[in-house]
């Protein structure tokens, strides 16, 4: 009896061993609730993740925090004392990612966030973005207003957090393009009716008008611009860059100018952008997994992810050992001197003082032609 | 501003407060009936115009399967409450098949006309049927039970109800929004005015169904047993009025006025499966204009709600929803002070 409990005393230590030494990675997403749209997909691109990275076994830990603040830092709570992970990833929504960011600078691990998020300075030492920053899905945007000669702009966005973002880096933006902004309308993505803003926005007569809105909610106010016989260029953000703009907007939204990550229009890429072969490879195998047309920019964020752990890993493992401090350190240190980085979706180049990182060649322009997107040359 | 803005926005204005009108009547009824403020109102607006967007694009809307699942748990709480009291097998049958027979063929119908493509009357008919029942099935699952329950639980038990559908909306219909295709496609040019069909139908929709709310309170006896429900609950009672069917009627009437709206305002916006509770919201707004009360105060309510929210997006679109919703603490302050009353408990 003595021998047995020995035995299996020694094979529990060395199991524990084993799963010591493998690396082990928290992810929280919001596979369920009001945001398992955008979730759902980076855990399915998840899946897609090898099992070893560099010759070392990892274990994925994937939790859901149904789209709840409260949750996701249940979820990272429970990876830092219990997963003992060496990375976290999520969460897939703004929300959640800030709920979790003062657990990782506590438990001195890094984070890299799928949603865009802002944190507090004393935080941002251990927060890293795979999504696009404003700054760079503007600056196409400004650069072909500026080509094309347009010296006034309407803006139409949203009353939430994204419109403000967007708002204030056009300002910036714009401003120092010489580009005046004339005419600053909000709306919501549940209002009835445009029409007021839209009037107002017609008879300050910008040359062109930037509507900030997301999916489905972003052809409403074309609609409404188109009703009040503006004749000017219309621009959009990156949220509306879904089929069901021209699903809703039809013929009132052929021309617009859409901004995009590079991801989901991997085939269409001009041979000169720098992601076209890794976003070609991204859309491949996921659809060849979840099917033809199932691409989408959320799952991107975690095959590039892999990108980052392919990268990172070999260097960390020479400095230290799995499951300690100074493995989580290394790879932090590893994600902020990687360089300059091919991702899907964009060229990523993140420096000590900026973790958002990604570089102005990231973004393409668009343009509706015929119901489709085509990048603008 | 000049007259021809401020006549686009009046007319702006008018055509969604003449929805607004309608959900104000709606919850006027409602809670003259019931003592229900029924909060969730808004949310068969984004039922019906979603159904309909779902049945144009030849899919069988969610619409379906959740009346199903919801006249099955009225039927199940009917037979446990049955069996409680002990009622035969055959009075059990006959209350389940009365509970299931619209349910259930509304929805073989649905099943079977989403692939055709049906004209689009037939389906916005079709659209009614199906979220029409909604009014009496909710109202016998959530708040039969409690009718005799004070207003503030009733309230409480209106927010859950909003809450649960807004969440089986999102499960039901997805994320995306949907715009239907307008009813009548004309045009008129009135100076500087356009006037779609669409608003044509929006105002004459809206009138005919006020008329008819009329003619039905004051020439049909149902429509006289639910005004002396809303007058005097016992007393009608005592007359032989059941104030269990005046409170089905009355939110079977509720959910056909919110299907109705909605296919009135799905083809001018983008409809999500959230978009109810704002516009039902501002029917309350008006409705609480007419103390919950007056029908024709409830009407004048919602055109100035309407019109308020168009001039306060044209003159700050930003703070659009805070000048309308500022705009019922006067009124508040107005009714609280023409009318003092003692706290319901």
């Amino acid at each position: 009896m003595k021998l047995l409990r020995k035995t299996m005393a020694a094979a529990t230590a060395l199991l524990a061993t084993a799963a010591f030494a493998d690396v082990n990675i928290g992810v929280t997403l919001s596979l369920t609730g009001p945001a398992s749209g955008l979730g759902i997909p980076v855990g399915n691109q998840f899946k897609l993740w090898p099992k070893e990275i560099a010759g070392e076994k990892i274990n994925l830990v994937v939790l859901d925090d149904a789209s709840d603040p409260g949750k996701g830092v249940g979820n990272a709570r429970r990876f830092v004392t219990e997963d003992k992970v060496d990375i976290l990833f999520g969460g897939s929504i703004t929300v959640v990612s800030a709920a979790i960011a003062p657990i990782a600078t506590e438990a001195k691990t890094p984070q890299l966030s799928i949603a865009p998020v802002g944190v507090p300075p004393e935080q941002e030492h251990w927060v890293f973005r795979l999504p696009q920053g404003f700054t760079v899905m503007a600056h196409p945007i400004v650069e072909q207003m500026k080509k094309t000669g347009i010296k006034t702009l309407g803006f139409l966005g949203y009353t939430d957090a994204y419109g403000e973002s967007w708002l204030k880096e056009m300002e910036k933006q714009a401003g120092a393009a010489g580009i005046k902004i004339v005419a600053v309308e909000r709306f919501a993505r549940t209002d009835t009716s445009v029409t007021p803003q839209a009037l107002k926005l017609v008879s300050a007569n910008p040359d062109a008008i930037l509507v900030v809105a997301s999916g489905s909610g972003a052809a409403m106010p074309q609609l409404g611009l188109a009703e009040r016989g503006y004749k000017g260029k219309v621009y959009q953000t990156h949220a509306a860059a879904t089929p069901d703009l021209v699903r809703i907007g039809g013929k009132s939204v052929e021309g617009t100018f859409v901004v995009s990550g590079p991801a989901v229009v991997a085939e269409q890429l001009p041979d000169s952008h720098p992601s076209k072969k890794v976003a070609v490879d991204f859309v491949t195998k996921y659809e060849a997994a979840y099917g033809a047309g199932s691409r989408n920019q959320f799952a991107g964020h975690a095959y590039d992810a892999l990108i980052v752990m392919q990268k990172v890993l070999p260097e960390a493992l020479k400095k230290a050992k799995p499951g300690t401090p100074e493995f989580r350190a290394a790879l932090r240190d590893g994600i902020e001197n990687m360089g300059r980085t091919i991702f899907a979706h964009g060229v990523m180049n993140w420096t000590p003082a900026d973790h958002w990182g990604y570089t102005n060649e990231t973004g393409v322009l668009l343009k509706v032609d015929n119901g489709k997107f085509v990048v603008v040359p | 501003m000049d007259a021809t803005i401020a006549g686009i926005l009046t007319l702006d204005g008018l055509s969604n407060g003449a929805v607004y009108a309608l959900l104000a009547l709606a919850t006027v009824l409602v809670f003259a009936v019931t003592r229900v403020i029924f909060i969730p109102q808004g949310e068969f607006v984004a039922f019906g115009a979603l159904t309909l967007a779902l049945l144009q694009a030849g899919k069988v809307p969610g619409t379906v399967w959740f009346l199903l699942v919801l006249a099955a748990a009225v039927a199940l709480q009917d037979l446990v409450n049955g069996l409680r009291q002990r009622h035969g097998a055959g009075a059990l049958l006959k209350q389940a098949l009365r509970t299931l027979a619209w349910p259930v063929a509304v929805s073989a119908l649905a099943l079977w006309a989403a692939p055709k493509g049906l004209p689009l009357l037939a389906q916005a008919a079709l659209t009614v049927a199906l979220v029409t029942p909604f009014g009496t099935l909710l109202y016998r699952l959530a708040y039969e039970s409690l009718a005799e329950a004070s207003v503030l639980v009733l309230l409480i038990v209106s927010v859950g109800v909003h809450f649960a559908l807004v969440g089986l909306g999102l499960f039901f219909f997805g994320a995306e929004g949907f715009r239907n295709p307008s009813f009548w496609d004309a045009r008129f040019s009135i100076g500087a005015l356009t006037l779609s069909g669409q608003t044509v139908i929006i105002f004459s929709a809206s009138l005919a169904l006020i008329v008819g709310l009329w003619l039905f309170f004051e020439r049909s006896l149902a429509g006289k047993a639910l005004r002396a429900t809303a007058v005097n609950q016992l007393g009608a009672r005592l007359m032989g009025i059941s104030t269990r069917s005046a409170g089905r009627l009355s939110f079977t009437m509720a959910a056909f006025i919110g299907a109705l709206s909605g296919l009135l305002i799905g083809p001018t916006t983008t409809v999500f499966y959230d978009s109810g509770f704002l516009i039902g919201l501002k029917g309350f707004v008006a409705a609480v204009f007419a103390g919950l009360a007056s029908y024709p105060l409830a009407l004048v309510g919602a055109l100035g709600v309407g019109l308020l929210e168009s001039f306060g997006s044209f003159w700050s679109s930003p703070y659009k929803e805070v000048i309308v919703f500022s705009a019922i603490l006067p009124v508040l302050l107005w009714r609280s002070l023409r009318d003092p009353h003692s706290e319901e408990h």
